[in-house]
């Protein structure tokens, strides 16, 4: 059975996803910080998106810089940051430094419930103005689906107005 | 793109002003003119005047003279947008997370695998 997905716009600077795993902590925080593991679902084929290259150096300290590919753009689109913790199994905090200074901080918490596991992933901005312009220009869906959506939006009757 | 960032940046600045949402959530349940509003509110009619004009500049709201009343209602269809994209990445991370959900799936029937092979 497919556990829901929420996002809630928790504050004014933070966006929060949250999502039930049937395991325990541990297995979660593995398959999110193995590179191997990680590729195999960060990039949902549903969205035509594939990896170029994925590195990570899952330490307190250590970097990460993701490469993806999409249809809709020639240039592959990098993501990078640093890890700033690294708990296991129960909180990973990174940096999203392709957003220079408006890049949030993404802070996730792998938290046991018996049997299975609370993830809860935060976005944090550094300021409204960063959060408005993220959603505004679609980037904090990880990589650029502004463009499909630039299609949707200029299909409506009203763009442009 | 741009055009569509601008219209977004401005609905999102509209609705960061306390006193826009309430105005927002008021005319949810009824329709209501500035003299109304302004007296919900506890405002001078010059203050909810510039309140209802950014929302109406946002798109969030229409405004209609009739007679000396300007009556005051929601546009839902540009609220509806904001929900989109709220939506869009909940549906980027659901689609993550339910493959992420098989990986781990996978993980621990491979874990229970192994330990029954230890055992015996």
């Amino acid at each position: 059975m497919k556990r829901n997905t929420t996002v809630e716009r928790k504050s004014e600077r933070e966006l929060v996803v949250m999502r039930l795993f049937n395991a325990p902590a541990r297995i979660v925080f593995k398959a999110w910080t193995t590179p191997e593991l990680l590729m195999r679902w960060w990039a949902p084929k549903s969205f035509g998106v594939t990896f170029v290259s994925c590195q990570a150096d899952y330490r307190t300290g250590g970097t990460y810089r993701f490469e993806m590919g999409h249809p809709a753009s020639e240039q592959p689109m990098a993501f990078f940051g640093k890890f700033l913790e690294v708990t296991p199994p129960s909180r990973l905090v990174w940096t999203n430094e392709e957003g220079g200074e408006n890049g949030s901080v993404t802070t996730v918490t792998f938290e046991d419930r018996g049997d299975e596991t609370l993830v809860v992933m935060s976005d944090l901005y550094p300021s409204k103005e960063a959060l408005d312009a993220a959603i505004a220009s679609g980037s904090t869906s990880g990589f650029d689906e502004s463009f499909k959506q630039l299609d949707e939006f200029l299909a409506t009757p009203d763009a442009g107005r | 793109m741009v055009q569509y960032s601008a219209a977004l940046d401005t609905s999102f600045a509209a609705l960061a002003d306390a006193t826009r949402r309430g105005v927002l959530e008021q005319l949810g349940r009824a329709d209501a003119s500035i003299t109304d509003l302004a007296e919900r509110f506890d405002m001078t009619l010059t203050g909810m005047k510039k309140h209802v004009g950014i929302l109406e500049q946002a798109g969030l709201v229409t405004t209609e003279k009739i007679g000396r009343v300007r009556t005051c209602r929601l546009d839902a269809r540009a609220l509806e947008k904001e929900a989109a994209w709220i939506e869009k990445h909940r549906q980027l991370w659901a689609a993550r997370f339910d493959d992420l959900d098989k990986l781990v799936e996978e993980l621990k029937q491979k874990e229970k695998a192994d330990g029954r092979r230890k055992r015996t």
